[in-house]
């Protein structure tokens, strides 16, 4: 696997503050890369960076094949972009934002008559063209901003939050068309706080504060969380949560769904222990559940291990 | 430079501008209705002055001298009165812009040839309209004089017989001097007003960022967003110098060549300002205040109202700076003098290197923000 994208101690500040700090890591061509993080993470300034968006403090990045500070104009040709603002023109036709992009990147003739078709087909609004874009739905919107920003075949496609705002309908629809690309041969890197959203990349980067804490596939980063995680059903799961506030070994305790999970130190992997407290409590248990800890669990464990708190 | 990518902005701007009904008023609409507001309403002429009269002579020399101040449309008698207190509380309340008082014995003082004596008493707190008035009444009353002397016998030829002529605009009809200026500040309106917000606004929606991934530079950028406004301007530009000649009758005396050279540069210089605020904003209202900010001071130094040559000596330089002031010379050298293309070389040529300069400035400053 041939990297589309080097990275190496990227680092970027703003005045006293670092957004991201000595960044490293690399990107196979066709793989779904996902940046995972809070807002404010570091992600979206790492994103400008590698689009050649903003100028790194130091550091360098080659992405497909350029070096994002030396050859910007370069970069831009071989790359899409998608944002989480909403980035086509509302007052301009799906044709007309269409021929604006196909313009802007020199896909002219039968490439542009055969792209169009595409992107039309992709986005699944074949016979809107002549409305105004600001009239679709958000998630026709978002799938035909998808196809203008990769309307000339970028070899890499940048999308930063793309599905914010969106149900989680059109959410999935969304990445059925980024695994189409993937599997097409387009690298992908995606920004995302949605937990779920980030299951669906190959690899992730989770980031906190501008550094990275972790990388790998999703499978391994679960693997990455040493403690146990139970799930209790009990009647009143929220004020069971109270209970276990400050117990002993109990590293967290949180609510998930209608159940408890609860997050044990490892030398004292004691479900057993946990029932008792809670029945004392008051809380009768009607069940006990070993789970597979959450991306979410697993960037929360992660981050309390570096002794930071998490903000979100 | 890339063709395609320059062709594909301007295609873009062009439908959006054209798009909204409201914009498409402003940008045809406007500078019509303006024309015609400044054409009729913007006036130094001195019509109709409300004017009280009081008579203590009540002859028919002093009644004949009422007669010809009326006899013009430039005074209108509102008030007639035998006692001179009248006067001065009707200039208070503002019912009269100007009082005559005419003493007993003007009839007889002229008959002897002693030089009879008329009061004028005009309200000074508009000082312009005060000052015309003040000229046209004296004129009037000393032509009046002479009449009455010539008609008694009298011989009063004091061998001066001062006869003026003004040239280019014989009849000093403010609306000849004052039309071909309004086009001016016309022009500077709608190029600022069509790109002042035109690229905050996009940074505003996201959209600028959307255009910086992509491979356009941003001079391909700067030209997509000022040629079709230009081409819009130079629209406006048509149709109130149309309306200028047909409407008002303003003589276009210089040629048409010189007149559409010194109006391209102007709008350059004006969309490069323009452009120039958008890059510097970082909102639409920002960009907007700006906008106003720069626009008085422009209007003022610009020789529009207030004549330059009465300036103090530091505004007058100011002025140098100010691209519509060039225009303003330009255009009334062109309308009103029959100038043509060598003989406004000088102001053709400053307003050339203002318009380079502020696009130069408009497209660094771009790249900077961007970069």
């Amino acid at each position: 696997m041939s990297a589309a994208v080097e990275v190496r101690d990227l680092t970027r500040r703003f005045g006293g503050f670092t957004a991201v700090d000595r960044v490293s890591f690399e990107v196979g061509t066709g793989e779904i890369f996902g940046f995972l993080g809070p807002n404010g993470a570091g992600k979206t300034t790492t994103l400008k960076m590698l689009t050649g968006l903003l100028p790194p403090t130091s550091g360098e990045a080659v992405v497909a094949g350029v070096d994002v500070a030396q050859q910007a104009l370069e970069l831009r040709a071989r790359i899409g972009y998608m944002s989480q603002k909403f980035s086509l023109y509302g007052d301009l036709t799906v044709d007309e934002n269409l021929e604006l992009f196909a313009g802007l990147y020199g896909v002219t003739g039968e490439r542009f008559a055969r792209r169009r078709a595409w992107a039309l087909h992709m986005a699944g609004i074949e016979g809107q063209e002549r409305r105004l874009t600001a009239e679709l739905p958000l998630g026709w919107k978002q799938r035909l901003a998808l196809g203008c920003a990769v309307l000339h075949e970028p070899p890499l496609l940048f999308l930063d939050e793309p599905t914010s705002g969106v149900d989680p309908m059109a959410r999935r629809a969304f990445w059925d068309l980024i695994y189409e690309l993937a599997a097409g041969g387009t690298t992908v890197l995606v920004s995302t706080h949605y937990m779920e959203e980030a299951e669906y990349c190959h690899r992730l980067l989770l980031m906190h504060r501008g550094r990275i804490i972790a990388q790998g596939r999703p499978a391994e980063l679960r693997g990455l969380m040493a403690e146990p995680i139970y799930s209790f059903r009990t009647d009143h799961a929220p004020q069971a949560v109270e209970a276990l506030q400050h117990a002993e070994g109990v590293r967290e305790a949180a609510l998930f769904g209608r159940d408890l999970h609860v997050v044990l130190d490892p030398e004292r992997d004691e479900p057993e222990r946990v029932r008792a407290l809670l029945a004392a409590a008051g809380h009768a248990v009607h069940g006990i559940e070993q789970v597979e800890p959450s991306l979410e669990d697993v960037f929360v464990a992660l981050v309390r291990r570096e002794g930071g708190a998490v903000t979100t | 430079m890339d063709r395609t990518r320059i062709l594909a902005l301007v295609r873009k701007e062009a439908r959006q501008l054209l798009r909204d009904p409201k914009t498409k008023r402003l940008m045809f609409g406007a500078p019509i209705i303006q024309l015609l507001m400044f054409g009729y309403a913007v006036t130094t002429d001195v019509n109709h002055v409300p004017t009280g009269i009081v008579d203590h002579d009540q002859t028919q020399q002093s009644r004949a001298l009422a007669d010809a101040l009326t006899a013009g449309d430039y005074f209108r008698i509102v008030l007639r009165s035998d006692r001179s207190a009248d006067l001065g509380r009707a200039l208070d309340h503002g019912d009269i812009l100007m009082g005559v008082d005419i003493p007993p014995g003007f009839a007889s003082d002229l008959a002897a040839g002693r030089g009879a004596r008329v009061q004028l008493i005009l309200d000074g707190s508009n000082s312009n309209t005060a000052t015309v008035a003040q000229g046209y009444a004296s004129r009037i009353i000393q032509q009046f004089g002479l009449r009455q002397a010539r008609a008694t016998g009298l011989s009063l030829d004091r061998g001066v017989d001062l006869r003026t002529r003004a040239w280019f605009n014989p009849s000093l009809l403010s609306r000849v001097y004052n039309v071909p200026a309004v086009v001016g500040l016309l022009l500077l309106l709608m190029a600022l007003l069509l790109t002042a917000l035109s690229v905050v606004r996009e940074r505003e929606l996201g959209t600028l960022e959307q255009l910086m991934v992509s491979p356009v530079t941003p001079g391909e950028l700067i030209l997509g967003k000022t040629i079709p406004v230009a081409i819009i301007t130079f629209i406006d530009l048509l149709l109130v110098v149309t309306l200028a000649v047909l409407w008002f009758h303003i003589p276009l005396r210089g040629s048409i060549l010189a007149l559409f050279l010194a109006a391209g540069l102007y709008i350059l210089t004006a969309l490069g300002l323009g452009l120039f605020i958008s890059t510097i904003s970082r909102t639409q209202q920002e960009a907007f205040m700006t906008m106003f900010l720069l626009l008085l001071p422009a209007i003022i130094l610009s020789g529009f109202m207030y004549p330059i040559m009465t300036m103090p000596a530091f505004f007058q330089h100011l002025t140098l700076f100010n691209p519509v002031r060039w225009f303003l010379e330009l255009v009334r050298e062109v309308f009103l003098k029959g100038a043509g293309v060598r003989d406004i070389l000088l102001p053709l040529a400053i307003l050339a290197v203002m318009a380079a300069g502020v696009f130069g400035a408009a497209v660094a400053r771009f790249r900077k923000t961007l970069g």
